[in-house]
């Protein structure tokens, strides 16, 4: 029971971080602390919880303990600072200790020390529940068996796994309760059923930790066909892991040991397996349960099959319902002001076109005319947003003035589509990106480059040199034009700069930067004005999967290998924020439009809405079977739609935290989604050669309705992918890897073609 | 959940741990090995976990070794070089002891740096748009269109196309061997093709200008010629656009002072070089040919300068494709061609010329049927190989083909030389060959004497002829039009058949009445002064009704020179004998003669209609006691 409430995040727990985005270094720590700790609240609570019971004198005795340890294994250095540190408060040391097992980023030099310091924290535990005779009321007694003093050398992570019960026993507990789930009532099956696929694999990783290959081996042959089938490519990875001593380093497994697995089951059903553990006496699968899953209870109707098969399926189990409460502001922030010429000709040619009376009060609510502040949207200084410069004012102009001409989308009228084909990209294309207004296009390449391409009569040119600059009559009008080469004009232009593929990539909002992110571990700042590399960040240590820029331009977002997303601001050689708590790679991350939100997708297959002020991880979305490629927020902000691996696309409402659409019909990985520019479409492109187009005002609008869904969080999603389907439009051996809708709602997509 | 099982991870066998350990020097026990291989069964599957990230975040299906080098050196471990080739390595047993390794062939790198042939680098990158306009329903085809040419030219290869165009198609005929030779060897112009390749299917717009035509199958033969282009399936498109030339009733034919009938032998002469050197590269490309000319020999609507196209065009296939489809053709053709020469008519006078011109190809193609067969038959072992036996079946393919006037004739010596090299066998099916002696029998009913006249009577029977092939052509003697007749000899210089017809009754066409002269002899040979020995041929064919009124039939005819008759049936024995020209048997002199069985299945009369010129028997045959043919074919 204790770990059943102990998971609990402390949102107080967060460091404060600074609102001044423009204060470097020191922002990135806190942040860094922060995040993790959220992260890793199993690892916290359960310190937490031996912690009560320690006595003073135990302690003492521990921390000899670990010094002797540390001292054998010539671990000098940490020894000073525990000895420095001995006069702290624990709860610093354990958190710090449980920080870096749970970040699981440690350089390899660190590890060792980490596992030194691990073991330490096993000691004390085991020696802590070996000293009052079972207390805690149903915990097992046989934990303190052989408890750490084994294998010295093993992570924590690991360690967790003492030798319990008799291994050929395993399966008879495992079918014990396989048997009981299977004989109570219906109501109660599915949601009891979700126990088994962490049992199972805990249970294995029992077996195997403990050097019982064979029964290991016996115990997933008989089981595992029992798993859902979305745990597929999972059980594919533990199934290979047979060793004791593959263990270590394996992400997966680390994963699984550091987060709980998150279980949401009905205050009932809960009852009824605790009822029939305790009876049983099975403590085996009761330890388990305690230790390594979270079950979220709540009072009403136990879930449906359907509604749990939905929400299923990521690597940690479900979002805790907790973690999606916090309000997100999810409006849009008030457009500026800005006079705004709008010439006769404009209104005359919206007036022939037919469809000014429902547009006008669109418009209004989005431009410059309203001044009602949105409820849901944040302050408008919520964070630093940069100034708008003359270039910016001209822009939104010119925007305007394309959304007065933008075609209005719907059932009955579908965009057309315009395919950028890449050829003769041998290189691989590895990414795409679009200007705002359509004027460039560019392209990551698995051979380390950038290409961009004019694909408007505009040729791109170079900024003149700086001795062919100080020439240039400043005065004059037409500076702007005069400093440009025409010499350089070309439709194309190359930029070498990485070092391994380019695997994301963004144009900032003014047409003026670029950025790429690759497989190198930098992200880079490329300037338009030049065709050079301005910045390299680094941070990110591993293969940076995505990169986006925010909206309002400045800052950037990119995520990557090391699971960690950064904030990060383009004058800053050091990330604003990190934002810490994927179990998997971060494979794609997008700025929500008001740019207080960011939302990252990952390989664990949750989507996490992180907030930019605080860095708080405000929603975590489940659902998906894959790793998730793609997220597009709707232009109003309010939802989001995922791709993933699985082919589905799913919809959430960003404001319930809930899943509000799963859209069926792709049968390959989704690289891009995009809504139109006034929300009414969702395109969705994929490696299946295919551009689908989705009502997603439909989808949206029959979900709002139920007010029940939204105070449970629990959803009945109607099978409506068929009718939601508005269609789809077949490329030739060319996988789509981008979309974006120009501002007139013609909807550009792009791929490299393909032939073989 | 049952597949879920069946699956199955590719396990490193503890042998080949051993195998390993032993080529460095260490002895593992099977225990020790058994655990290495387990291990590193997981460590493989581990970077091929993490490797497939890479594969999926590059946007591809495929899984490189170069995803799988980026896991290994994110993990640390070095990468594994020299894998990096896009095409498949091949992986290959050895069959005894089962071991397998990756073939790793050594690169000369020396060779590889200093080639200067090397083409140049693939197309740049580029962007290319498609739209689809949706009607509002979405209702849309499946779209996307892939662009037929997926390069942009660079400004090199721009200007080059422009001046090679510009100079094959232009006036200075020096230029234009310039332009030809370099289109012939140049390596970088692999992008040009498809524009080439568009430039040629032209042809079909210039039919009234031979010039124009003649340069464009000139083009085609460089661009064939070319050893760094791969024609892929370009070759369909060549192919057509010389169809064209050899098969269509082209604009410029109208006018008779035209001399399209070398164009179209050219054109023929190509056909079979394409076939020949690029034949494999379109699968059933020789059997759509041979439809395409079967069509047009049994169209009789057709124009005769199209049937002459497609007998060159057989002939230029082969001796099989004549088989195949001339020979089972002849009996109906042979009705339509004879009505034909048989019109005095004045209004008929040009066609009767063109019909002699046809009579004349076929003879031609027939002969090398005859000699070919006859060949094959003495060298059963040699046509049993396909490869050797289709070349020899070319290398004396030419002597119908008209060397074409003048900047032809030396690249004409180099094609034979490049079908030696690739005369690759076509499929032959099932077909039931008609014997040799029914075939001659039947081919003699149609062409009587002159077929006979084909086959020479130069060196003298039985004899081996002592000079070398080249020598012996020019050496060699044409019964009587020897000397007016020299392309005739020139173009097979390496097999020389003697056939002997003895005794002949001499006089028998003089029976018929002699047709009246005409203005067509007089014409032909304007025509064919500059032209093939086909036209020769067919000129010497078609003057000799006038010649024998003139009272020259002696000199023209080889018969003239045979004994008088005697009485029996036909009889005819062939000798063979010559150096095998096979690569492996360079100059390996042999001699085979051999007596088909004199009763034909056909009755020579079957076909000998009123066929008032050449080669008409007038008199059936039998009354010429003991024909005595030898075939004597020095090689």
């Amino acid at each position: 029971m204790a770990a059943v409430q102990g998971g609990q995040i402390d949102p107080e727990g967060e460091k404060d971080i600074k609102t001044e985005p423009s204060n470097d270094g020191s922002g990135n720590n806190n942040a860094n602390d922060g995040g993790v700790l959220s992260s890793s609240p199993g690892a916290t609570s359960s310190s937490g919880t031996t912690k009560t019971l320690t006595a003073g004198a135990e302690d003492q005795q521990t921390l000899l303990a670990v010094l002797q340890f540390l001292k054998r294994n010539k671990l000098s250095e940490s020894v000073d600072i525990l000895r420095r540190e001995a006069g702290l408060s624990d709860d610093a040391d354990d958190s710090k200790v449980s920080d870096t097992a749970g970040s699981g980023l440690g350089s390899t030099v660190n590890v060792d020390a980490e596992g030194g310091d691990a073991n330490s924290l096993l000691n004390r535990v085991t020696i802590a529940t070996a000293a009052p005779p079972a207390t805690a009321a149903p915990a097992p007694t046989k934990v303190p068996a052989s408890g750490g003093e084994d294998q010295p050398d093993v992570n924590v992570v690991l360690s967790a796994y003492s030798q319990q019960g008799d291994p050929p026993l395993y399966q008879v507990y495992y079918s014990g309760l396989k048997k009981f789930i299977e004989s109570v009532l219906d109501c109660h099956r599915a949601e009891l059923s979700q126990v088994f696929y962490p049992l199972f694999v805990h249970m294995y990783l029992e077996l195997v930790y403990n050097n019982h290959e064979m029964e290991a081996k016996a115990f997933f042959e008989k089981f595992s066909g029992d798993q859902e089938c979305y745990y597929e490519e999972d059980l594919r990875i533990l199934s290979s892991l047979t060793k004791k001593e593959h263990m270590k380093g394996n992400e997966t497994l680390l994963d699984f040991r550091t987060s709980k697995f998150v279980l949401r089951i009905s205050r009932d059903s809960y009852q009824l397996l605790k009822r029939h553990l305790q009876e049983r006496q099975n403590n085996q699968i009761w330890n388990i349960i305690q230790e390594h899953l979270y079950i979220d209870i709540f009072d009403g109707m136990p879930r449906s099959k359907g509604q749990i098969d939905a929400m299923s399926g990521s690597l940690a189990g479900e979002g805790k319902r907790d973690a999606n409460k916090a309000k997100v502001f999810y409006g849009l922030l008030k457009e500026p002001e800005i006079e705004v010429p709008l010439d006769d000709e404009d209104e005359e040619a919206e007036n022939e076109e037919g469809k000014p009376k429902k547009k006008k009060p669109k418009k209004d609510s989005m431009g410059n005319k309203s001044k009602k502040q949105d409820p849901n949207a944040p302050q408008q200084n919520r964070i630093p947003l940069p100034e708008l410069k003359d270039s910016d004012k001209l822009d939104k102009i010119m925007n305007m003035k394309e959304a007065t001409k933008k075609i209005r989308l719907g059932p009955d009228n579908l965009p057309s589509i315009c395919f950028y084909s890449f050829l003769n990209a041998y290189q691989g294309l590895t990414a795409v990106d679009f200007t705002d207004d359509s004027s460039l296009i560019a392209g990551g390449f698995a051979d380390s480059t950038v290409r961009v391409w004019s694909v408007t009569p505009k040729k791109l040119r170079r900024v003149k040199s700086a001795a062919d600059l100080s020439l240039i009559d400043k005065e004059s009008d037409d500076v702007l034009e005069r400093i440009m080469d025409e010499k350089t004009a070309s439709e194309s232009k190359i930029l070498y700069g990485h070092s391994g593929p380019v695997y994301g990539i963004s144009f900032s909002p003014d047409r003026n930067y670029l950025l790429s992110s690759s497989e190198d571990g930098t992200v880079r700042l490329w300037s338009l004005q030049t065709y050079t590399c301005l910045v390299g960040y680094k941070g990110h240590n591993y293969p940076v999967w995505d990169t986006q820029f925010s909206p309002y331009g400045y800052y950037f977002i990119s995520g990557g290998h090391d699971r960690v997303a950064r904030l990060w601001a383009t004058d800053h050689y050091q990330p604003l924020r990190m934002f810490a708590g994927h179990l998997a790679d971060i494979t794609c991350t997008r700025f929500h439009p008001n740019s207080n939100y960011v939302a990252t997708g990952s390989a664990d297959r949750t989507i996490r809405l992180w907030d930019v002020l605080t860095g708080n991880c405000v929603r975590i979305l489940t659902g998906h079977k894959g790793p998730i490629h793609a997220l597009a927020f709707s232009p109003n902000g309010k939802f989001m739609a995922s791709g993933a691996t699985d082919g589905r696309v799913l919809l959430w409402d960003i404001g319930h935290g809930l899943m509000i659409g799963d859209l069926k019909g792709h049968t390959d990985t989704i690289y891009s989604l995009k809504f139109s520019r006034d929300g009414e479409i969702l395109a969705s492109a994929s490696m299946d050669n295919t551009v689908k187009l989705w009502d997603s005002m439909k989808a949206f609008d029959e979900l709002e309705t139920d007010d029940f869904t939204m105070a449970t969080g629990h959803i009945h999603l109607p099978e409506n992918s068929k009718e939601l389907l508005l269609g789809t439009y077949l490329t030739k051996s060319t996988p789509v890897i981008h979309l974006h809708f120009t501002r007139r709602n013609l909807l550009l997509a792009a791929g490299a073609y393909n032939p073989c | 959940m049952a597949d879920r099982e069946e699956r199955r991870f590719a396990e490193v066998p503890r042998e080949s741990v051993k195998l390993m350990a032993e080529s460095a020097g260490v002895e593992l026990t099977d225990d020790v090995a058994a655990l290495l291989a387990e291990d590193v069964c997981y460590r493989l599957r581990e970077a091929t976990q993490s490797s497939s990230q890479f594969m999926r975040h590059a946007k591809r299906r495929k899984l490189t070794v170069e995803d799988f080098n980026r896991a290994l050196r994110w993990s640390n471990v070095e990468a594994i070089c020299g894998y990096g080739a896009q095409d498949s390595l091949p992986f290959r047993p050895i069959k005894e002891g089962e071991l397998f390794f990756v073939e790793d062939r050594d690169i000369n790198l020396v060779e590889l740096a200093l080639a200067t042939n090397i083409p140049k680098g693939c197309a740049e990158t580029m962007v290319r748009v498609n739209v689809s306009y949706l009607d509002g329903k979405g209702n849309l085809e499946p779209q996307g269109t892939v662009p037929s040419a997926v390069q942009t030219l660079s400004d090199d290869l721009l200007k080059y196309y422009q001046q090679i165009t510009r100079a094959i198609l232009g006036e200075d005929p020096h230029l234009m061997k310039v332009a030809l030779l370099d289109l012939q060897s140049n390596s970088k112009i692999a992008a040009l093709l498809p524009y080439f390749v568009y430039v040629i299917s032209g042809v079909k717009s210039v039919s009234h200008d031979l010039e124009q035509l003649n340069r464009l199958l000139h083009m085609v033969k460089s661009l064939v010629q070319n050893p760094y282009l791969y024609l892929g399936s370009y070759v369909r498109s060549l192919v057509s656009s010389v169809m064209y030339c050899i098969l269509e009733p082209l604009a410029a034919s109208i006018n008779p002072l035209n001399d399209h009938w070398t164009l179209r032998d050219y054109a023929a002469m190509l056909l079979s070089h394409i076939f020949w050197t690029h034949g494999d590269l379109v699968s059933g490309l020789y059997h759509q040919i041979l439809l395409s000319l079967q069509k047009v020999l049994s169209d009789p609507v057709r124009p005769l300068c199209s049937h002459y196209g497609a007998v060159v065009g057989l002939h230029g296939l082969g001796w099989k494709a004549v088989e195949r489809v001339l020979y089972p053709h002849l009996p109906a053709y042979w009705a339509n061609l004879q009505a034909v020469l048989d019109d005095y008519s004045v209004s008929n006078a040009q066609v009767k010329a063109d019909g002699h011109k046809v009579y004349g190809a076929i003879l031609v193609a027939v002969e090398r049927l005859l000699k070919m067969k006859a060949l094959s038959l003495s060298q059963p072992a040699d046509t049993a190989q396909p490869g050797s036996g289709g070349g020899m079946g070319f290398r004396v393919s030419s002597p119908g083909l008209s060397p074409p006037p003048e900047p032809l004739s030396e690249p004409a010596l180099g094609i034979a030389s490049h079908l030696q090299a690739g005369g690759a066998g076509c499929p032959w099916e099932d077909w039931t060959a008609v014997p040799l002696p029914a075939m001659y029998g039947e081919l003699y009913s149609f062409f009587g004497d002159s077929l006979a006249v084909r086959f020479s009577t130069g060196p003298g029977l039985g004899g081996c002829p002592p000079s070398p092939p080249a020598l012996s052509a020019d050496t060699r003697k044409e019964p009587s039009g020897s000397a007016a007749n020299p392309d005739t000899a020139r173009k097979m210089p390496q097999l020389t058949a003697n056939l002997n017809i003895s005794p002949r009754q001499d006089g028998s066409p003089r029976a018929e009445p002699a047709p009246p002269s005409l203005a067509a002899p007089g014409r032909s040979l304007a025509r064919s002064s500059s032209s093939s020995s086909s036209v020769q041929r067919s000129r010497s064919s078609s003057s000799r009704p006038g010649q024998r009124s003139a009272g020259l039939s002696r000199d023209v005819f080889p018969k003239a020179r045979f004994p008088p008759p005697q009485a029996g049936p036909p009889a005819f024995s062939f000798l063979i004998g010559g150096r095998q020209m096979g690569r492996r048997c360079q100059g390996r002199r042999f001699q085979t003669s051999f007596s088909p069985q004199p009763q034909s299945t056909v009755p020579p009369r079957a076909y000998a209609h009123k066929l008032p010129v050449i080669g008409r028997v007038g008199k059936p045959v039998r009354r010429w006691a003991c024909s005595h043919y030898s075939l004597h074919l020095p090689l």
